[in-house]
């Protein structure tokens, strides 16, 4: 299992050095950069640059410099907000999408499965195209049309459930959010657990635990349940890249100070430094946890772990 | 093509899914209304009606504001259809630009093979793990919000499954005769991807450009709801939502309006292309 | 026959729905397995040897509808509930079926898959289980059995995986196995193998419904015969005297078909002219009457039938020989 594991890590580094690279050659071609002659900077920022990134260097020493920094953890300084650095920005903010991000992937899957499920099983009636078609509405209807109208429903009309903000381990603040967030996960996870699980149904191994007359429920919890869960497991991967795009409509709509939020600021404030380390530190964070989903598999099927 | 039995089965097989078959409908109603509206309405985009008082009201078919009015006075009705042609407008572009694309690549690896085709495949494969929204944002933030942008930016959306799939068909298709044919004859390999790959594949490609339609969609909306996309004085359905949203507490159809046709333009979409997918596919109940 | 039979079908159809209408795989099948006897079931594809038992056991595939009735010592199997029909499934019926490859699960190891049938319902310890599975393995030939019970079935190869298939349909100890193809995926020597270990197990008394397409196997293990074409029983005989003197013209065809290395002259291979009906296609008559010489036009009219429970009977209307009408 460390074999695998390791090789696994191993993949990742060159993905990742690509992406830098590519974050840092873009942002010396941005026109209005801070990488643009044709610039006058305020001093401090000016100061700032040429302290991080050392400016008279030639290109490829600048690189490492950024390579360097990038190991010690340090992304550089804000473009825009003179008193903060980038890592700190991402520091205050990500224990919040975290936690969002976290939950809504958990609602998922424990919502998602048993439905998913329920669908196979009831094949064909009333139970499986109700729970499909929901599942179909929940994938096609854009995150940033639930956020305002569950808003407006659950915030403003009825009352029941904050309409916006964020207090530190307050849960009430958590449920839209986290409802946005996790609905078309949920509606996907259900979608693909349906249709694995009536592939797994279909397998000779099913077969045979039925003939060993072994009751319906251990034919499906210890044969079945593993096998199903196997496409769910490598959707987990892609599924987090998809949260972290979720969380910044969530993050807007619902004024989360996360990092989601700080980024779409960043965007629209054209605060260059902290887009690139951002999406950087993005990167990174997706390619773990591709990572984590990889060895999970690996845990689930012997077959991948013996390779 | 000799597959005219599997069209006309796909076909009966689309026509059996009520669900489908009625989202077409909607579907062909809310391209009409798109497109009409904006012409047969005395109101224009922008001009805002100063007879009303707040400039702000709720839908009435009395003031001939069928849909009401925003903040600015300016009559939501031809605004909500102007942005859902906008919206669609877009998409169609995109994704011609992400067929363009991915054809391309999918046909020129899957026809190459071997290393060529892995490192390809390699590259659309570590792109598909890493969200795209991220990428378009930066490519928003370092070279501005000029509409070609966008359209560049989302159709290079859906290429990536396009290619795989184009990938797929062509590597099944050069096993076959006519490519030897065009090999032995000594056509050049741009020329054999050109007139016997591309030509081949295009069924399935149209199947998949269908679906990719809503995903461009919602793709330029996300990014016009975060003030990225589109820019005044045009106006999309995503922006239309994200200025709704602002004033949600006192005139709450500035949201639902737009909303609700945004997520019935998006529904028809996936149920449609959901079904058309099942038709295609020979595994299906 | 004078002992009461083990399992006891009678007029069993199986029919699968299908968008283009009902297709139907067993006709009208009769039959009886005494205990201890092994009864082949011999057919082409799509003949519904697979599907026949399959339904017994209610494992047919979810569009699959059963009618008849099939007794297993008494008790329907038929229409049964689930939990009804697992007093039965794996504890006294056992099955082992085509394809090796697939019949383990691939997540589970050798030994849970093996212990579960006693553990599950408590007819066992852990350690006696673990004891048994041991002996099991050993049973089927298979060494080193304290690893192998540590193993994935990924791990083992095709041949080594059937016979963990059959060590696991005999763990509890059934009084009837139904092997479905058990050595068709395997190579000749695996075949022997496996064979051998049937073998070994009807000598302890095991009854065993043995389904397969090779006429070779029937001869080296079978009692009695049962051939079956388009869905019916044709030909049902002791296995000696089919092989001396088959009855039903498609079952003398058969017989006529397998090649034999004492032939002097070796000319071209004898095959049966024709095409077996499609599954669900509507026969009028006989089914064979398209491909048999013999063939009378009340062949084309009328469906021979076949008088059930008997030890040898023949569904034709113009048989080679008459068989005995003796019980």
């Amino acid at each position: 299992m460390l074999g695998y594991a390791l090789r696994r890590l191993l993949g990742v580094v060159p993905t990742f050095l690509l992406i830098v690279a590519a974050a840092f050659f873009l942002m010396r071609a941005a026109p209005g950069g801070p990488f643009d002659a044709e610039q006058t900077l305020p001093p401090e920022i000016a100061a700032n640059l040429q302290a991080a990134y050392g400016l008279d260097q030639p290109v490829v020493a600048q690189f490492g410099r950024y390579l360097a920094g990038l190991a010690r953890g340090d992304l550089g300084p804000s473009f825009r907000m003179k008193d903060f650095t980038v890592a700190e920005l991402i520091g205050r903010g990500l224990p919040v999408t975290l936690t969002i991000g976290a939950a809504a992937l958990a609602l998922a899957v424990l919502l998602g499965v048993p439905l998913g499920m329920l669908a196979a099983l009831r094949r064909n009636g009333w139970v499986d195209h109700a729970v499909m078609s929901v599942a179909l509405a929940g994938i096609a209807v854009p995150g940033f049309v639930v956020a305002p109208v569950l808003a407006l429903v659950f915030g403003i009309r009825l009352g029941w459930l904050p309409v916006a903000g964020w207090e530190s381990g307050s849960v009430r603040h958590m449920v839209l959010p986290v409802i946005t967030l996790a609905l078309p996960f949920v509606a996907y996870v259900a979608r693909l657990t349906r249709g694995s699980l009536l592939e797994v149904l279909q397998s000779g191994y099913i077969r045979t635990a039925r003939a060993k007359g072994l009751t319906e429920r251990v034919v499906l919890g210890r044969h079945a349940l593993k096998p199903t869960l196997l496409p769910v497991i490598s959707f987990l991967g892609p599924a987090a890249a998809a949260l972290l795009t979720g969380s910044l409509v969530v993050e807007q709509v619902f004024g989360l100070p996360g990092v989601g939020r700080y980024f779409v600021q960043g965007a629209i404030n054209r605060d260059y430094t902290l887009v690139m380390g951002m999406v950087i530190f993005y990167a990174a964070l997706i390619l773990l946890l591709n990572l984590a989903v990889d060895l999970l598999y690996g845990w689930l099927d012997p077959r991948i772990r013996h390779e | 093509m000799s597959d005219g039995g599997l069209w006309s089965e796909a076909g009966r097989r689309l026509r059996t899914n009520r669900a489908a078959v009625v989202a077409g409908g909607v579907l062909v109603l809310l391209v009409l209304a798109s497109l009409l509206a904006p012409v047969a309405s005395r109101h224009a985009i922008d001009q805002v009606d100063w007879t009303l008082s707040p400039l702000a009201s709720p839908p009435s078919l009395a003031n001939g504001h069928w849909f009401g009015t925003d903040s600015n006075g300016r009559d939501l009705f031809v605004r909500v259809w102007s942005g859902t042609q906008v919206s669609l407008l877009v998409a169609v572009l995109a994704t011609l630009v992400s067929l363009a694309i991915g054809v391309a690549w999918g046909a020129t690896a899957g026809y190459l093979g071997g290393r060529v085709d892995d490192w390809m495949m390699r590259f659309v494969d570590v792109l598909y793990a890493l969200p795209y929204m991220f990428f378009v944002i930066i490519l928003t933030v370092v070279f501005g919000r000029s509409l070609w942008l966008i359209f560049l930016a989302i159709g290079a959306v859906g290429w990536l499954t396009m290619a795989r799939i184009v990938r797929g068909q062509a590597l099944a298709l050069r096993q076959r005769e006519f490519v030897a044919a065009a090999i032995t004859l000594g056509l050049p390999a741009h020329r054999i991807i050109a007139r016997h790959i591309v030509p081949n594949v295009l069924g399935t490609v149209v199947v998949y450009a269908t679906l990719t339609v809503p995903q461009v969609i919602l793709f330029e909306s996300f990014l016009s709801f975060l003030g990225l996309g589109v820019q005044e004085p045009l106006t999309s359905l995503g922006r239309l939502v994200a200025e709704g949203a602002l004033e949600m507490e006192t005139a709450p159809w500035q949201l639902l309006v737009p909303s609700a046709v945004l997520a019935l333009l998006l529904l028809c979409l996936n149920f449609l292309g959901d079904g058309l997918r099942d038709a295609l596919d020979p595994r299906a109940d | 026959m004078t002992a009461a039979p083990l399992l006891s079908i009678r007029d069993l159809s199986v029919d699968f729905v299908t968008p283009r209408g009902r297709v139907q795989a067993v006709r009208e099948v009769s039959l009886d397995v005494a205990p201890g006897e092994c009864l082949a079931v011999v057919g082409e594809s799509g003949s519904g040897k697979s599907q026949l038992f399959l339904a017994c056991l209610g494992l047919l595939a979810a569009r699959g509808v059963t009618r008849g009735s099939a007794r297993y010592q008494g008790q329907e199997l038929v229409g049964t509930a689930t939990a009804a029909l697992n007093a039965v499934r794996g504890t006294r019926i056992g099955m082992v079926f085509q394809d090796p490859m697939n019949a383990l699960t691939p997540h589970l190891s050798i030994g849970r898959q093996l212990g579960e049938v006693l553990l599950d319902r408590g007819l066992a310890s852990t350690v006696e289980a673990h004891e048994r599975s041991l002996a099991a393995l050993q049973g089927v030939g298979l060494g080193d059995a304290e690893s192998r019970l540590r193993q994935y079935p990924h791990e083992l190869s095709g041949g080594q995986r059937q016979r963990v298939a059959i060590a696991m349909a005999l763990m509890t100890r059934p009084e009837l196995l139904i092997a479905d193809e058990p050595t068709t995926a395997l190579d000749v020597t695996v075949q022997a193998q496996v064979l051998r270990v049937l073998r070994q197990a009807r000598r302890d008394g095991l009854a065993m419904v043995l389904i397969t397409h090779d006429l070779g196997v029937v001869a080296g293990i079978a009692d009695r015969v049962a051939i079956m074409y388009g869905g019916r029983i044709v030909e049902i005989a002791p296995v000696r005297e089919l092989f001396a003197a088959p009855a039903h013209p498609y079952a003398a065809a058969l017989l006529e078909a397998v090649p034999r290395l004492s032939e002097a002259s070796v000319g071209r291979l004898r095959s049966i002219e024709g095409q077996p009906p499609a599954p669900g296609e509507i026969v009028q008559g006989c089914a064979f009457a398209p491909r048999c010489p013999d063939v009378a036009e009340i062949c084309r009219r009328e469906v021979p039938s076949l008088r059930p429970a008997a030890t040898r009977a023949v569904a034709c209307h113009a048989p080679r020989i008459q068989p005995d009408l003796e019980s």
